[in-house]
This record gives structure tokens, sequence and C-alpha cells, in this order.
């Protein structure tokens, strides 16, 4: 497509009585634009038609708009398929910069030169980001994208999950590694009550769901399964089931650390005849990640719901368990309760009065750190199994603190109401066994201000949950990055989420967890958790049907594209996406998974050949702009290009600007998707044409990352080590290079930023590359 | 879609702008499902805009919030209303009338947010959007980050025509003050309740001295207080007499867990208290902060969080409920008396200013019957999937942010599967 270009200047907002408007389009008229025209109010619907006719009569396909933020008016601003490049003149310029050098005695206040060239540089970057961008079109993969959804684990949330997308018509496969559907809900004798007014204990309702999933036309349950692996990506995965607990060829490979690589090498070839390339791992050979089983299933996205295992309690001898046997765990005493009678496991004699002990092994760093949120309810459902036995049952409880919230207070208060229970925090001192096997519970710090000691028949201890993500893959990615969720360390091995406001966004693209697995949870809250989950899979699924990216760019249609011809095959691609994208083959050359791709960047930011790139975002693009504006030689004038996350960074930056703060206009800002697509040749190019220095303001790294992408300014920030080599081939200081953290309600803190920025820059001194 | 596996027809209405609302009706519209949004404040973003930070992490929500707003603006199946209120539902599921009133903002989409108007405007308002703190002009932004970043008129105490100011100072013909309320019928499928929360009103309780001392606030004015929007510029400061903090208290279940006020828990309160903590001991590293507890309940990962917090010296955890707060009319110091549950012992602590963790009154309480809206005696809405209602957020019960959005997006699963049912 041919473009034709326009240019459309707003005098509107003081932007035209600060500037040289016509200056401004002279600069158009130098680019050979063709149509430049300013309205008063171009976002005023005389504005909109202006170029609406432009569109319609003249064949413009290209419209460079010189307005406001691109934060604002986009709904205004938007001509259906036509190229839309806003230069942010109102916020960008005319708002966050000193218009006028203050004349002297009895003159007229000019326009700073400084102010003026600012704007101009603006439209010069703006006219050549239109001329380097491309309208991007959606991803459409060979392979037809298949809408099957893989549920893994039969629990109460795999099954919500799976009778939730079901239900709106897509098809599942439930994987159970047990024999029974059901999980631990289908272990408890009574749940808390799931609606109000939470007093009650009920039978779980967990029979009809099974019966629901298994007569379910579009459900096909799979039990005594595991996923032997899946590769491939969202819509495209092929799926290797094998029967739980066995070994098969398909088995995806450990992931493979860099020292082992080499060894491994060897081995990974592909052998003749083109048969799939093996890896060999801990004496036992793989298959390649990319071999291809005929006979695996095709889905387009995963849901995990593997649950929880109850944490080991023979690590808490020092409570008693494993060492006496009418210590029991709260999981153990669900099956006791089942049965015809409470009675303890030494001399089945009735259990009539019972201790519970919170936080077993919980809360406490030397064995789980955190809280397993639903003990608390647990026990206190427990104490009234107890008290079911009669009026001479008794049930104590021994707490650090109470933790019923929401609506389960009140079953808290029910049971704070019955003469039984009797409640109380404190510390568990000992635990101790006399000859017929009952127990004595010390307890000390109590409410009652003394140290107590109560003779009970059996001891249940409240053990936590520990996620089976904890130490298996379970997942088996057939990905380069490994074969499970990445960074769970982070959430004490949970596949929980990073983000507060985003809770199903992981690192790896089609996977959405849910229940236990994410985070100790009640059943109705993994029931919700179920449906949000099927919901993020369906979505995800449709989005690569229609070749559109995920959160956090939903809906992006562009895409990387490889130039393969010129790639060394230095994985750097493969090893820094945060999302695990992309693959490599058997010569290391990536396999890009399009439909894995956030639309980051990362990639392009990370490629030494710059081979990488989108229609609407690449190399040449940016490196275009930094190339576009003339560096001045005077003294005294510096220039600084700032490139700046247009996530958190930029929207700072606007902010600052509405309220009126300040920043030098030596600076030229261009905004990039992450911090993490920052390629170094821009730096370089830039140096090299004489710009003093370039400052790069990213989201917050570190464990609580405010990156979008994940890890893109954290690896903005590693690659930072390379651009001092940079800067020392071109004999330049480092510190003409700095990255910045700046959070999105940092706004206040910009102007300080870019002056000390400049400060440095002035004792520096100018770059000795101006004028080469 | 194919065949089968898309929607047969309608609309998801999902009431209430928050972090929940916002979340519901993208995730539905992002699987390719058309959503109406009704707030009934001037600006999206709900509870959480007025947040300074959010536990564990302590980061802005306007980060969260800004992409939420980006996926509007490039989605063209959410359409979304300010102002507007749901006054009536009559129908069933997959054919709901749905009767919305809309406030007049007298401020049309012309507005460029330039602050002109504002500028003019002779009457100052008690600034809701900071519980009074401050004052703005009856022409006012709702605040720096609104979405949409449109100016809007106080109609209750504008003078209208016989002021007219901020019409003449208006280049963008964006100010009609003779604009009238509306009312918008919509036909929708199914409807989610997102409608939130009111901080619970701290003047009920009468031993705690909220609305008699000035130097008693809740933790919703304690995030204002924190902000960088804030009324004071992020500095917290307390309001008697601008001084700064040296000593403060956090009152837990001020309001929750009580009979006589909200019987429930309302979750957050100790994680908020706990940050609220941090946001002190940033500002005032030598600060004393006393947090007095039932229980402290940070549940699931969020024990980190406590342990993290708890560690700093200056932070003091008393288990007690606080019996009384007590002020010096001298001073305007505050006194906070409690039992220490674990010694027995009556503590008194006199301190600048005493933080109140009022509790999370749900949004629809009082609301009229008219609303079709299937309540609890505690007036949090319960999810009717078979009658097309669903429920999220703290409308359905108490909830951190984290299972606000989880909740928001099973919520429009839940509504996306009344309408592929019919």
């Amino acid at each position: 497509m041919e473009k034709k270009y326009g240019v459309y200047i707003c005098t509107g907002c003081d932007i035209g009585k600060s500037l040289d408007i016509e200056k401004l389009a002279g600069v158009a008229a130098k680019s050979k634009v063709p149509i430049c025209k300013n309205h008063p109010i171009l976002c005023s619907p005389e504005g909109v038609e202006l170029i609406k006719q432009d569109i319609a009569g003249e064949g413009v396909n290209t419209v460079i708009i010189a307005a406001c933020s691109p934060r604002v008016m986009y709904d205004v601003f938007d001509f259906g398929p036509v190229l839309v490049e806003r230069v942010n003149l109102r916020e960008g310029v005319v708002w966050s910069h000193e218009a006028n050098k203050a004349g002297g005695e009895g003159e007229e206040a000019a326009i700073d030169p400084e102010f003026q060239m600012l704007a101009e540089d603006y439209v010069r970057m703006g006219i050549v980001k239109a001329q380097k961008g491309e309208l991007p079109e959606p991803y459409k993969p060979e392979e037809e994208i298949n809408k099957k959804i893989l549920v893994i684990g039969g629990g109460v949330t795999g099954m919500s999950a799976a009778l939730d997308a079901a239900s709106v018509g897509y098809e599942v496969t439930l994987v159970e590694k047990e024999k029974e559907l059901g999980g631990f809900a289908a272990k408890l004798y009574k749940q808390a009550a799931k609606t109000y007014p939470y007093t009650d204990i009920e039978t779980p309702d967990i029979q009809s769901k099974i019966s629901a999933v298994s007569s379910h036309a579009k459900i096909d349950v799979r039990t005594e399964t595991e996923v032997a692996r899946i590769a491939g990506a969202p819509g495209l995965y092929h799926v290797s089931f094998k029967p739980a607990g066995t070994e098969t060829e398909w088995d995806v490979p450990p992931k493979v650390v860099a020292e082992e690589e080499a060894k491994a090498g060897e081995g990974a070839k592909p052998s003749e005849g083109g048969e799939a390339a093996q890896a060999e791992a801990g004496g036992r050979v793989y298959k390649d990640i990319l071999a291809i089983d005929e006979n695996a299933e095709r889905y387009g996205a995963v849901v995990l719901a593997t649950g929880w295992k109850p944490y080991d309690a023979t690590k808490l001898d020092s409570l008693g368990f494993g060492k006496y046997p009418n210590v029991i765990t709260n999981v153990m005493m669900e099956e006791l309760a089942s049965k015809e009678s409470l009675v303890r496991p030494s001399d089945g004699k009735p259990a009539k009065s019972v201790a519970f002990i919170q936080c077993a092994g919980q809360r406490d760093e030397k064995h789980l750190p955190y809280c397993s949120a639903t003990c608390c309810i647990t026990s206190l459902k427990q104490a009234r199994y107890v008290r079911e036995q009669g009026d001479d049952a008794k049930a104590f409880i021994f707490y650090k603190d109470m933790r019923t919230p929401g609506q389960y207070e009140n079953f808290y208060k029910s049971m704070q109401q019955d003469p039984g229970v009797f409640l109380t925090k404190g510390d568990v001192v000992s635990i101790t066994e006399d000859a017929k096997k009952n127990l004595t519970v010390e307890v000390d710090n109590t409410l009652i201000g003394e140290k107590i000691t109560v003779n009970v028949d059996m001891v249940v201890l409240a053990t936590g949950m520990v996620p089976t993500t904890q130490n298996e893959a379970i997942l088996n990615l057939a990905y380069r990055q490994g074969p499970s969720l990445i960074d769970l360390e982070l959430f004490n091995g949970f596949a929980d989420s990073n983000f507060i406001c985003f809770p199903y966004e992981t690192r790896r693209t089609g996977v959405y967890a849910a229940g236990c697995v994410r985070q100790p949870m009640n059943i109705p809250m993994c029931e919700d958790d179920a449906a949000g989950a099927a919901l993020k899979a369906i979505q995800c699924i449709e989005s690569a049907y229609r070749g559109v990216s995920v959160h956090p760019r939903s809906g992006d249609m562009s895409y990387p594209d490889f130039f393969f011809a010129r790639c060394t095959q230095c994985k750097r691609c493969t090893e820094e996406c945060p999302f695990g994208a992309l693959d490599d083959d058997e010569r290391g050359t990536p396999k890009p998974n399009p439909t894995r791709c956030r639309r980051c960047g990362t990639c392009m930011g990370a490629c030494p050949e710059r081979i990488i790139g989108f229609k609407n975002y690449n190399i040449d693009m940016i490196g275009s702009m930094v190339k576009s504006f003339e560096v001045p030689e005077e003294d005294g004038i510096y220039r600084v290009i700032a490139f700046v996350c247009e996530n958190d960074a930029y929207p700072a930056m606007d902010m600052a600007a509405m309220k009126g703060l300040k920043l030098p206009a030596a600076i030229r800002v261009i905004p990039v998707r992450c911090l993490g697509s920052m390629n170094m040749v821009w730096i370089k190019d830039a140096m090299s044409r004489g710009i003093d220095g370039i400052i790069l303001l990213g989201c917050k790294y570190g464990d609580d990352y405010q990156c979008h992408f994940a890890k893109g300014s954290e690896l903005a920030n590693r690659r930072m080590d390379n651009v001092g080599e940079t800067l020392k081939s071109l004999a330049l200081e480092s510190e003409r290079v700095k990255l910045v953290q700046v959070a999105i309600d940092e706004y206040d803190k910009i102007p300080q930023i870019f002056n000390e920025f400049m400060e440095q820059m002035e004792a520096i001194g100018p770059s000795p590359m101006k004028g080469f | 879609m194919t065949s089968g596996t898309g929607p047969v027809s309608g609309t998801i209405l999902v009431v209430g702008g928050g972090i929940s609302g916002l979340t519901a009706a993208l995730e539905a519209a992002e699987v390719g499902y058309d959503v109406i949004l009704v707030e009934k404040n001037p600006y999206l973003g709900g509870r959480v805009a007025q947040l300074n930070k959010y536990f564990p992490k302590l980061c802005p929500p306007t980060c969260g919030l800004e992409i939420n707003f980006k996926r509007i603006k490039t989605n063209p199946r959410v359409k979304f209303y300010t102002l507007a209120e749901v006054e009536k539902v009559s129908g069933s599921p997959g054919n709901y009338d749905v009767s919305v009133k809309i406030t007049p903002r007298y401020v049309n989409e012309k507005c460029v947010a330039c602050n002109a108007c504002a500028e003019v405007c002779p009457v100052t308002r008690e600034n809701d959007f900071n519980f009074g703190m401050d004052t703005n002009k009856a022409a006012y932004k709702p605040h720096d980050m609104a979405f949409p970043m449109q100016y809007v008129i106080d109609g209750k105490v504008c003078q209208k025509e016989s002021c007219a100011k901020c019409v003449a100072v208006c280049k963008y013909d964006a100010i009609d003050l003779k604009m009238e309320p509306k009312n918008l019928e919509l036909k929708v499928g199914s409807i989610v309740w997102a409608t939130g929360w009111n901080p619970y009103d701290a003047a009920k309780m009468d031993n705690l001295g909220f609305g008699k001392y000035k130097n008693v606030i809740t933790n919703m004015m304690m995030e204002r207080l924190a902000a960088p929007n804030g009324p004071t510029a992020g500095k917290i400061l307390r309001p008697s007499d601008g001084k700064e903090i040296q000593k403060i208290a956090f009152v837990q279940c001020a309001g929750s867990r009580d009979e006589n006020h909200l019987p429930y828990c309302s979750y957050i309160c100790c994680l908020a208290s706990l940050k609220q903590a941090t946001y002190v001991a940033e500002q005032y590293p030598d600060a004393k902060i006393f947090i007095y507890y039932i229980d402290i309940r940070t549940p699931g990962r969020y024990e980190n969080f406590y342990r993290k917090v708890a560690a700093n010296p200056n932070i003091s955890l008393i288990k007690g409920k606080v019996a009384q707060i007590e002020e010096d009319p001298a001073t305007k110091d505050v006194t906070v008396v409690a039992e220490n549950t674990a010694t027995g012992a009556k503590v008194r602590e006199k301190v600048d200013m005493a933080v109140l963790a009022a509790g999370m009154q749900p949004m629809m309480a009082g609301t009229d019957i008219s609303l079709n809206a299937p309540l609890n005696e505690s007036s949090f809405v319960l999810a009717d999937p078979q009658r097309g209602i669903s429920a999220c957020g703290c409308a359905k019960e108490p909830l951190d942010v984290v299972s606000c959005a989880e909740t928001a997006t099973g919520a429009a699963m839940k509504a996306i599967q009344t309408l592929v049912r019919r």
C-alpha cells in the first residue's frame, strides 16, 4: 500500500499560542508531506471532519496528529484502517516546558528556540515513525487454532473449570491422576456452609459435581492419567498423555542448565533420516522438545488445577506426630469423622476430647512460612464433629490468630457460643502421652493469663497446604525455558501471579492456574477462581483465533517477525523472552511461537543482529527516529534522548505535564513498549551522532516487580553492562547512559530525575562525537 | 467464533466501574461479548482510585488502572457511562430491562481538561474524593488520573446561569449548564453486580470519637493523606494542626466483627493497617506505631507481608480491642484506651493521631427493592446464575483486590453462561 501522508496540527490547548505554528508546518513540508493543515480545536467535530475529508477525498491513509498525548482523545482520532501517529505537543512540549526565554527590560518575551526546536523535532520524529510503520495484520498460523481446553486436576477446582467451559460450548478434557474425581473435597466429611448465615456445616456437594462432570457430553474425563508433555503454543498445543506414575518416551526433558547444555549438545543433534532429536539428562534419553508425537492430542489452552498436598507431618515430631498414634492431622480427621463414629487410632476408643493445634508447621519459617487460610475454619468445623458426639464431648482449639475472614466470622461466632468448645490463643509448649495413649497438651501465653494443661483423647494438627507445583513440573511444557511455570519461588512455590490487578497472569501464556495450586483458599473461592481461569482460557483461545495478543497488550495484532537468514543462533531471544515464547531447533535457530507472545519486544531488544521487529515497532523505526532530528553543535546546547516505557513512565510524564511541572527542553522522549525492547543499537546510533546522553525510564523491578512484561525493565538494566563497553568503544563516559525506575505515581520526581541527568551531562561536558 | 462455541446474543450489564466492574467488563469483552458498564461516580476506578498503594507489593493502584483504561480505549465492545445509576431492573435472564439515571456532568466530551473552568469558578465544595479533608471548585477534575479525563460540575453547588463564568472562559464549547438528567433504557441479557463498598460510618461508634475529634480518622482517609495526589500532597500530617507524626495508633475492627455494627470481618483491614504502618514508618522512621487488634488476619502468603512489617521494632502489635478514645482538648492529642487481652492489663496510649480500621459496608445497603438484586441480611449480593445475576468483588463479600479481580473474572464467565444457555 502506497502511503499518503497528512500532518494535522492542533493549535488549541496553548499549542498555538506558545509555538510558531508556521515553522512547525514547515517541518512537514520539508519532509515532503503533501498535506499539512492546522485547526484551532482539532478534536472538535469540525477538526475531525477536516481529517476525514482528506482521508475520503485526498486518499490520505497515514495521519500524523500533532496535538495532545495519545492517552487522550484516542476515540476521536480513530479513523478505522488508517495508520495514525500521535505527536504529543500538548503534554510533551507545551505544558511541560517553559515556552519563553525571559525578555530583557522592555523587550517582549520571545519563544525560546530550544522550545520551538523540541516541538519541531517531535513532528519530525512522528513523520519518520509513520513512514517506517505499517498497519499490523493478525497472526494466522498454518495449523488451525484448536479450541479444546485441557484441565489438569479433577478436584473441586478442576471440575468447576471443566463445567464452566463446557457449559458455554467448549470441549474439555479433564485429567486426574487418581482413580476417582473429587480431590480433597471428596474426602471431607462435612464442609462449612457456603451460604448465609454461614453458621452450619453441610455435606459437600461434590458428588453432584462429579456426576455433572462425568455425564457432560463435552467433558472427556480421564482418571489415572497424567500429562507427559505439552508441546506447542496457545491454540496449537499438542499434548501427550500417559498413565499416572509411569515413564514414557514422550516425557518432557528436564530443564537443561547452561553447563550441562554443552555436554548434552552432542546428543541433541538430529539423527539420520530426520528422526526426532533427543536430549540426555540424568542418564535418561528424552525426545527433544520439538520432536513431534504423532499421537498427541490438540488443545487450545490449559487450566492448571492440581491443588495441594498436605504438609509432611512427620516433620512435626515436636508435636508428637509419628510418635504418638493419637496425634493426627486435619486431613486424617476428615477420614476419621466420615466413619460411623469418631474413634481414635490407637484403640478405637471414642475421641470425646480433642485438642486442635492451629498453624502446625505453618506461619513458621522452619516449615511453611505462610498461612494456609482455611485451617481455622477447618478446625472449627472439626470441633463441631467432636461436639456432635454429645454434651460430654469437648474440643479445645489453640491458635495464634483466629482467621475467619469475611462472613465466615459468623461460623466462628457460632462456635464461640458453644460451651463445649474452648478457644484460646496460646503457644503449645509440649504434647506428651501416657500409658493409655491419652495425650496431655501444655499451652503457654493463653488469654486466661496462665499456663494451662489439658488431657485429651486425641490431638489434631492443623497442617497446611503445599502446592503441587512446589516440587513437580506437572505442566511438563515442552518449552526451551523449561517444563514448569517459572519464578514460583517468589510465591512460595504456588502457581500464583505477581500481579495484584491481574491474578491470572503468569509467565506462560495460555496456562491459567486456579484453586489451591495458586493460593490457599476455601471451596467457594476455588469455584469462583475456576470460573475465572476457565474464562481466561477461553479468552486466550479466542484471541489466538483472532490472531491478536492477550494481556497486557490485549487485542494487539502486531507480532514479531524474524529475518532468519542473518540469525547467528546466539539464543538470546530464546533465553530472555519473559514468556518463553521462543524455542530453538537443533541448530539453535529460534522457533517463534506467536500465540505465546505478549508483544513486548524483549526479543527485539535482545537481538544483536537486529533481525527481529514488528510491523509497527521495529529497529529501523526507532533508529530512524533517533536519527531524524538535528544535533546542534553550539556550545551549551545539549541533546538527550529519553526512552520511556509507555506503560508506567509515559503516563507519569503526562501527569507531570498536567500538573505544570517543567522539564528541560534538551530531552527528546521516545516511548517504547517496554524497556526490554530497548536495542543497544539505538544507544550506539544516538551516541555516535553526538547525542550527549541517554536516559531510560522503566518500571520497578525486583521481587515486587511492576513491569507488565515481568522482566523487561530488569533485562534492560542487565544490558546496561554492555552499554558501558559500547560507550568505551566510542571513548565516551559510562555516565552518559542511565536507567531510572519510575512508578506511575512518581510523576513529581520526573523533573528532578531529568534535571539531575542534565546537570550530570553538563558536568561531563558535551559529547565529543558531535559533528562527526 | 466457530459454530457451537459462540454467544447467541445479548449484552452484559456491569454495575459499578471499580476494579471489580472494570475487570468483569473487560474480561467478558475480550472474549468477544458486548458490555455496558455503568458507574455512579464521574470517573472509573472506584475505591482503588483513592488508594495510595496496594498491599503487599506497595505498588500504586493507578498502574493497573492505567492498563485497564487502555484496554477500554482499544476495545469497542465496552461502552461505559459515568454519573450513571441503575434505578430499576425488570425482566428475565437474557431479557432484562434496566433503567439507568444519568446525572448531568454539565461538561461534554469536548472538554480537554485545561482547568480554565476551575480557575474562574467562584464556588468551593468539600472534596469528597479526599473525604472532605480539602476543598475544590464546583467545576473540578475528580482526581489527577481521572478517566475519562474530563471535568465535571457539581450541580448541587454550582450557581448555574446566574454565574456561568466557566461557560464564558471555556474555549472548547465544552460546558452546558442546561444539561438535564437523562434516563437510559437498556436491554441486557445478564447482569453483574460490582457495586463495591462504602467505609462504615465511623461516627456510629460513639466511644471512638470519630467526627468529634479531628485527629481520629478512618483508614480510607489515611490513604488520601499518604497519596501524592491527596490533600497534603502525600505528607502524612494530622488534621487538627498539620503536625508531623511521632506516635500513631491503628484501631482494628472499628465496626467490623461487632454485632452492633458489622457482624462480619472486613478481610482487608489488618493488611491495610500493616500497609499504612509502612507509610508512616517510611515518612517518620522514628515514629512509634501501635496496632490494636483482636486477631491479625493475614491469610495465605500475606503472612510474609505481616512478618516483614512486624519486624520493625517501632511497630507494636497489641492484642486487645480499643474501648475508648479520648481527646486532650488543649493539644488535640488522643488517648487510646484498650485492654491487652494477652496480659489482662488496661493500656492507655497517648498518640498524635488514631486511625480507625473502618469496615466495609456493601454499597447495596439501603438500596431500593426495584433493583431486583438478591441480597443477604448483610446486604451482600447473592449470585444467582439461574437468574442471570452474578456478583463480584466487595459487592459479593469482603475481599482484597486480588480476589476482587478473580471473582470479577469468574462473574464474567457466569454472565456469558447466561447468554449462551438461552
